[in-house]
């Protein structure tokens, strides 16, 4: 049985908002989990707004700004109460963090809160080094795991070092660099439906750089760039290689 | 050229199940350009070159804030030097311009040095039209005009083929025993392109910047043939896009810095030729008259809209380099001059939103491009904004503007989107079995498992665990 109670008394008196997201809601709830259970461990106090849906990237990136910006005001009005919104995705954390502002132009009050909002909102293993600053990380994992750096989260939020570091606080886990780990996966969102052929032929790419590293497991911060490789290593006969969300590992929560 | 970019997909495809060209590219990926521009910003000092990128965009912006002033200003000074500035509003102006001097000046034969705007406008097909044969003397130029094919690349146009396939093609138009050394292929291409060197009468360049103090046209190139081009024959025509119009030599000085490392990871190509003015009564050598042509091909339309910063592109070809759609599919799929991101954003911006539908959906918005532009060109921005322009103007398909609506119109309404969510999750588990995954998913997922399985979810959704949990917890405390 799921228990979200706190293990001991907040030391922090921060109050995060979690922003789940809507892949972690509806394909893999354990990434949900672990992203308490380490904000937890950090000493925050979690609070998942209920109503919270999808950032509004779908329709960002699909040229439709208006559905966007109606979402992107429902996550506002969501989270505006927290101290910090955190977010186990450097794709959603860099919609709100970077994409958001764009969407509010011209609307001086609204775009001052959407700003105030961005400032406070963190991927998560970013809140985890530099806000909370963890540091027993709970989790333990046997065997050698290979980083994969989701676009969104290297080259929106610099997130690069933090899941790294935090790793090598797992025990048991040894961390081995793959070729190419900055390299994108091919997912790109609706890019990987509507070009599902040059997508997974990126994403072919990747897996094979993850099995010449070695690695039991690739682990990365972003579950779209997940699904992808996953699904291609399997389509590829590798039914092995686990593919982890750095959050399930660190929390100890792997499936 | 023809605009083949509606068919973008169906190019991709066939891209995919072309094998030589798969290898061929796996090589570019691996050891290519991509590598020796990182060996070269880590030469140059990675913090010291992002603040060259910064100066270059500055540069490039402040050209373009007074563009029109400094395209006088170099007009004037390049007349002033005995050159003959002319401007081209369309492309086929600026082939009627070049037939033109052609004819004034009785031409028989051309020589070219790489110039990505005659391929714009089809200015070689123009030429033999008139009798006048013109030679590509780049040699990947030389390659693919021997092959009958159009660049697959901006700085590397022959990239998509292999030593072998070269080989072959050498063997065949050059008449002589198949050479399988990449030198011994090299010279023979020199001794072939010698004599047309030698007999050309018109000499045609591209620019790759129009310096406004001076009024010179400044180009980079590593084989020599673009000294040879502006040089030898008695005529000279520079031909250009009216934005590569720079201020002064010294910005022509950060640009190069800029341009050579971010394109093959050179301090400095082999060759720069800055050329300013015909020949001189007391020069040694140069052409008897020089031209420029500055052509607009829609560039104006761009200034001051949403797709400015675009102008300021310099064509390093780094953006390809690093693309990852670019690297899959290479450079034809495209289907017009420019390929990869900046070809994503020109050719739309070019030739029309309607005619190249597919390319800005064509990214996986990775921004890899972005992070190497040597100009800060923030092309993944640009190619959501051209979705955007999509949408407003009604080009996208129906289907999809409905898909994406219905979900964020749900999105919208929380318990309906919670019902939705766990009706899906359950549906999925469900279909995924004891593997734990979908071979093949209906209507728009069907493109997710053309290479991919679709890894099914666990079964319920987070918030309604988190729901459960805290209604366990709240019981378990009271």
């Amino acid at each position: 049985m799921l228990s979200f109670a706190p293990a001991r008394i907040h030391c922090n008196d921060m109050r995060v908002g979690l922003f789940v997201t809507c892949l972690v809601d509806l394909m893999r709830p354990s990434i949900g989990s672990a992203a308490v259970k380490l904000l937890q461990a950090a000493g925050c106090e979690v609070l998942v707004p209920p109503t919270q849906t999808c950032c509004g990237q779908p329709g960002y990136n699909s040229g439709d700004r208006r559905s966007a910006r109606a979402l992107a005001a429902k996550v506002l009005g969501e989270f505006e109460g927290c101290d910090y919104v955190v977010v186990p995705s450097g794709s959603c954390g860099g919609m709100i963090k970077t994409h958001y502002p764009d969407l509010f132009e011209g609307e001086a009050v609204l775009l001052d809160r959407i700003r105030r909002l961005g400032g406070r909102t963190y991927e998560l293993t970013d809140f985890l080094v530099n806000v909370a600053r963890l540091e027993r990380v709970p989790g333990r994992f046997a065997g050698t795991v290979t980083y994969h750096d989701a676009c969104s989260g290297l080259r929106e939020l610099g997130v690069k070092g933090q899941p790294r570091a935090l790793l090598a606080g797992v025990p048991g886990l040894r961390l081995k660099e793959m070729d190419e780990c900055e390299q994108c996966c091919g997912f790109g969102g609706t890019f990987a439906v509507k070009f599902g052929e040059v997508s997974a032929a990126i994403a072919d790419r990747k897996c094979a750089q993850i099995q010449a590293s070695g690695a039991d497991a690739v682990v990365a911060g972003d579950l779209g760039c997940l699904l992808s490789i996953e699904g291609r290593l399997r389509r590829r006969g590798d039914g092995e290689t686990k593919v982890l969300h750095v959050a399930e590992v660190l929390a100890g929560e792997a499936p | 050229m023809q605009v083949q970019s509606m068919y973008f997909k169906r190019r991709a495809a066939q891209a995919l199940g072309d094998e030589i060209l798969q290898a061929n590219l796996a090589k570019f990926g691996t050891a290519g350009l991509a590598q020796l521009r990182a060996q070269a910003v880590q030469a140059y000092g990675p913090e010291a070159f992002e603040r060259l990128r910064t100066a270059g965009a500055e540069i490039r912006d402040r050209g373009l804030a007074e563009l029109d002033t400094y395209i006088e200003r170099f007009e004037r000074e390049a007349t002033r030097r005995g050159a003959t500035v002319l401007f081209a509003e369309s492309r086929a102006e600026a082939c009627d311009l070049v037939l033109e001097i052609c004819r004034r000046h009785r031409i028989r034969k051309a020589i070219k040095s790489k110039s990505m705007l005659s391929e714009e406008a089809g200015l070689n097909e123009a030429l033999d039209g008139i009798g006048v044969h013109p030679v590509e003397t780049d040699l990947g130029e030389y390659i693919i005009q021997l092959a009958h094919e159009p660049p697959s690349h901006i700085i590397a146009p022959a990239v998509h083929k292999s030593k072998d396939e070269v080989a072959d093609l050498f063997a065949k138009s050059h008449a002589r025993p198949r050479k399988s050394d990449i030198g011994d292929m090299t010279r023979e291409a020199r001794e072939a392109l010698r004599p047309h060197f030698l007999s050309a009468d018109l000499g045609i360049s591209g620019g790759n910047f129009l310096i406004a103090e001076t009024g010179s046209g400044a180009v980079v190139t590593n084989e020599g043939n673009g000294r040879m081009v502006t040089t030898l024959p008695r005529v000279h025509v520079c031909i250009t896009g009216i934005e590569k119009v720079i201020p002064t030599l010294e910005d022509l000085a950060t640009l190069l810095r800029l341009l050579t490392r971010s394109a093959t990871g050179q301090p400095i190509s082999n060759y720069v030729s800055v050329f300013t003015g015909p020949k001189g009564a007391d020069d040694l050598d140069g052409p008897e008259h020089m031209y420029f042509i500055l052509v607009d091909g829609g560039r104006t339309n761009l200034v001051g809209g949403d797709m400015e910063a675009m102008l300021r592109c310099i064509r390093c070809g780094a953006c390809m380099n690093h693309c990852p759609v670019y690297k899959t599919v290479g450079g034809h799929a495209y289907g017009w001059v420019y390929p990869g991101p900046m070809g994503a954003v020109l050719t739309p911006a070019y030739v029309g939103l309607e005619n190249a539908l597919d390319l800005p959906h064509a990214a996986t918005l990775c921004n890899q491009c972005g992070v190497v532009c040597p100009v800060r060109i923030p092309l993944p921005e640009l190619l959501r904004k051209l979705r955007e322009q999509q949408v407003e103007r009604g080009l996208r398909p129906r289907t999809e503007m409905l898909g994406i609506r219905v979900w964020s119109w749900v999105a919208q309404r929380p318990r309906l989107y919670a019902f939705a969510a766990r009706w899906a999750a359950r549906t999925l588990w469900l279909l995924g079995g004891r593997a734990g995954r979908i071979r093949r998913l209906p209507l728009a997922g069907a493109g997710w498992t053309i290479g991919r399985d679709f890894p099914a979810p666990q079964g319920k959704t987070f918030r309604d665990l988190y729901a459960k949990a805290k209604r366990a917890d709240r019981r378990a405390a009271g």
